[in-house]
């Protein structure tokens, strides 16, 4: 083992901020990170074994154990529940043999659990040993069990590979990319790679800057920061090297958009990420693309190497002297978290996905503590557009204050699942129908994170003054139990992803989502619901990141919009209930230290 | 008019935010011209005497007496408060919610360092002693709790103007000093 691990280590220089990568190259080799493994990697990185440690307990895609020759990852995302995953778990636990959380005794199949995975649109979905299985049905499982047990090959039982660039040789995937339903003004609009960096040369990095500040593109992430101001900032503070990152983690449940511009359009997507360097000075470009598209790896890698040979990429780009801009990739290992800017920059650095104090902020101290700029792929996408057709063309499209399209993810319950581009400004209604959404008792916007609507709400439209959204949109059927199946799968999704650091994001969600089943177990009280909503509005105040600030949103926002249905679930005027069972309670001391419980 | 009425006890507690109560210093004796103290570890009263005003609950609750105690404040209090981390959510206690009541139980008579002189290994199961719970509760769990008190233990100024507060109705004064931790 000794040689291989140091043959993987020496893969990467050597190099503790490598760590990520270190790991995940061992976890692929031995299903595992074998004790042996991390006492070499601390020796020879000079590094203490408990902080070898750290990074690997925090990613959900290390283990310490072996996690099978086959290891499924089944999705246990809500969209994913409501499409039927836990009967496929069940079938996965019949055939298989074993239960979710292990591992067969002859250690050849492995299934776990998993956050989202980006496939909302084709659920139930899973990855086994990094390759996506979508649509699954009880059948499939049965032929990949079946498989497992005669040794295939895991890509060998894909079947048939998907739509688009799914079935390009260098993916072979069976995922479906519903491919951009609506042919958008912007995103989606056909150009030939290069033209807009061709453009972008022939100008000041100032005046790149400055078109990008006017035409009021915001970041598509999440938070809607203005991407000009942030690349000003950015060329304004001091630093021996800057830093460009693209953000491509996409954990946000119901989110897969960044799936389908990685497979159909990475070149406008590296061409952007050159653009951004060009105008904040950045030699060096950081993809950080999520554990779960790891099956995109390769292709996006060719898919540069192209662009080097076209001179797009690498030296002296498009002859250019001085402008040298070339992008890695850095693989994610299962964290949500690690979407968030700072906590991404440290994952990048090899350590826990923890986000950072702010101030300093990315732009003054990011990667390496070097002014760093972190942008969404559907941001730097966008600039291309910009870059050809003029801020002004941009500004045009959509609202006031949200500049161009956004890319929507629907999923959940609609004929129409996919990723469609519509223009700011879209009413919700409108994208409602063009998905075939007949019965809806309600809409998740933006994700876990996001707001839950209701119908009365549906003629609010999408864009960063009303209902803002990182590219979720979620359909509710009108026969779902909103709050059993929604919102309690939603707190359990942070309860999971918390990084632990701050005590509300770590306690307060556990306590809320006690409180919340209180309720449904019909023992609440009025009282317990007005609780719910005060100590709820505290996580915002109370936490570092935007997961602690918006985890209790599932529930203040079905109690602002669904009331009733917490109303209902109330069933005796009484200002005070306990849930206490005091015969339960004493049942299992009393019971080993043998003894008659005596409750009166 | 009569004194307002002030009880307290300790659950599953270490005695500190009693301590700490006691750390008001000579605000004592001005505190006694103010209530009149019924059951309390501080006159020694050991059941309700009459109807009470105020309780002060420390600890959450571990076993059932603490659980028959906590209700029985309840009913016998017209107000109740927390005090301090173990009543409000569990506290050091609540350590070992999570771990299995057995293994609890087997590390503390069985296996422990500390169980030298158990060579009889014997278990507590006298039908006299307190049950224990199948984990730690924090108070509010069980009964109604109005107020709550937080610290570990909250300072004595914070117990202070708090029954200050409740006494003469005036609004609680909090200033920062008083629930800062660190
Ligand atoms: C918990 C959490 C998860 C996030 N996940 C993502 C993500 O997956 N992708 C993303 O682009 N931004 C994500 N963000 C937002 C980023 O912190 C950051 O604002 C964004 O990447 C900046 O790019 P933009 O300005 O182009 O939107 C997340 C934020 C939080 C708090
Ligand atoms: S809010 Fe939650 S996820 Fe964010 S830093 Fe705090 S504990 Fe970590
Ligand atoms: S809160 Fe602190 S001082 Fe008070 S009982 Fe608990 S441990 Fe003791």
């Amino acid at each position: 083992m000794k040689d291989k691990v140091q043959d993987i280590i020496k893969k990467y220089h050597d190099d503790k901020t490598r760590l990520m990568d270190i790991l995940i190259d061992i976890q692929a080799e031995y299903n595992c990170i074998p004790g042996e493994a991390i006492e070499i990697i601390a020796g020879q990185l000079n590094m203490s074994k408990v902080d070898v440690e750290q990074t690997l307990s925090f990613y959900h895609f290390f283990t310490t154990e072996p996690n099978g020759k086959y290891t499924v990852y089944l999705n246990d995302s809500m969209v994913a529940e409501m499409m039927g995953r836990d009967e496929i778990a069940r079938a996965f636990e019949e055939e298989a043999g074993t239960t979710f959380g292990s591992v067969t005794e002859d250690g050849l199949i492995g299934l776990f659990n998993t956050s989202d995975i980006g496939m909302n649109d084709q659920e139930p979905a899973a990855l086994i040993n990094g390759v996506p299985f979508t649509s699954l049905t009880i059948s499939k499982v049965k032929e990949l069990i079946a498989g497992f047990k005669a040794g295939k090959e895991v890509k060998d039982m894909i079947g048939q590979t998907g739509d688009g660039n799914n079935s390009d040789p260098r993916i072979m995937s069976m995922v479906n990319n519903n491919c951009l339903k609506r042919i958008g003004s912007i995103m989606c609009l056909e150009y030939e790679t290069g033209w807009a960096l061709r453009r972008t040369v022939h100008i000041t990095r100032e005046a790149v800057i400055e078109m990008v500040k006017r035409s009021n593109l915001r970041g598509r992430g999440g938070a809607g920061f203005p991407a000009g101001l942030k690349w000003e900032f950015c060329r304004k503070s001091e630093g021996d090297a800057t830093y460009l990152v693209c953000n491509a983690d996409e954990g946000e449940p119901g989110t897969f958009k960044e799936r389908v511009v990685l497979t159909e359009m990475p070149e406008q997507l590296f061409e952007g990420m050159a653009i951004a360097a060009y105008a904040i000075n950045a030699k060096e470009g950081i993809l950080y693309l999520r554990a779960e598209y790891i099956y995109l790896r390769d292709y996006l890698e060719d898919v540069m190497e192209t662009m080097r040979k076209d001179n797009l990429l690498g030296k002296h780009i498009l002859g250019v002297e001085g402008f040298d801009f070339d992008i890695r990739i850095q693989m994610g290992a299962g964290a949500y978290v690690c979407g968030e800017e700072s906590a991404l920059i440290e994952s990048m650095e090899g350590k826990r996905g923890e986000p950072r104090n702010r101030p300093p902020f990315p732009v003054q101290a990011g990667y390496m503590n070097q002014p760093t700029v972190v942008n969404n792929v559907e941001t730097l996408s966008t600039v291309v557009k910009i870059m050809l057709n003029g801020p002004d063309w941009f500004k045009a499209i959509g609202t006031p204050e949200s500049a161009g399209t956004k890319l929507l993810s629907v999923a959940g319950d609609c004929k129409k699942p996919g990723v469609y581009e519509f223009e700011f400004g879209t009413k919700v209604n409108e994208v409602l129908d063009l998905v075939e959404a007949t019965s809806v008792q309600a809409v998740q916007i933006g994700g876990p994170s996001g707001v839950c609507i209701n119908p009365e709400m549906f003629d609010r439209n999408i864009s960063f003054e009303d209902l803002s959204t990182g590219g979720a949109f979620i359909v509710i059927g009108k026969d779902r139990d909103l709050l059993q199946d929604v919102v309690t799968n939603y707190i359990d999704f942070f309860i999971e992803e918390s990084c632990s650091s701050c005590a509300p994001c770590r306690s307060l969600t556990v306590i809320l989502r006690g409180k919340l089943q209180k309720l449904l177990n019909g023992h609440g009280t009025m009282n317990d619901i007005d609780e719910l909503y005060r100590w709820g509005q505290f996580m915002k105040q109370a936490n570092r990141c935007g997961l602690g600030q918006t985890a209790a949103n599932p529930i203040l926002t079905t109690i602002e919009n669904f009331r009733p249905l917490y109303e209902a679930l109330v069933k005796t005027d009484e200002d005070y209930m306990s849930e206490f069972d005091m015969s339960k309670a004493v049942e299992e001391s009393c019971k080993y230290v043998d003894r008659v419980p005596n409750v009166h | 008019m009569s004194k307002p009425v002030l009880a307290t006890t300790s659950l599953a507690g270490c005695f500190g935010c009693h301590m700490s109560f006691l750390d008001i210093d000579e605000r004592i004796l001005e505190l006694i011209e103010l209530v009149e103290f019924n059951k309390s570890p501080i006159d020694d009263i050991k059941t309700f005497t009459k109807q009470c005003d105020i309780g002060l609950i420390e600890g959450g609750c571990c076993n059932s007496e603490n659980i028959h105690v906590l209700k029985d404040f309840r009913k016998n209090c017209k107000i109740l408060v927390s005090v301090g981390e173990c009543a409000i959510m569990g506290g050091l206690p609540a350590l070992r919610n999570g771990i299995p009541v057995e293994e609890c139980l087997r590390e503390a008579y069985l296996d422990g360092p500390t169980v030298g002189l158990n060579t009889e290994k014997i278990l507590p199961n006298d039908d006299e002693l307190p049950m224990l719970l199948d984990k730690v509760y924090p108070c509010h769990e069980i009964v109604k709790i109005d107020y709550y008190l937080p610290g570990c233990p909250p300072t004595a100024d914070l117990i202070w103007n708090a029954l200050i507060a409740l006494i003469t109705g005036d609004e609680l004064k909090l200033p920062y000093e008083v629930v800062k931790f660190d």
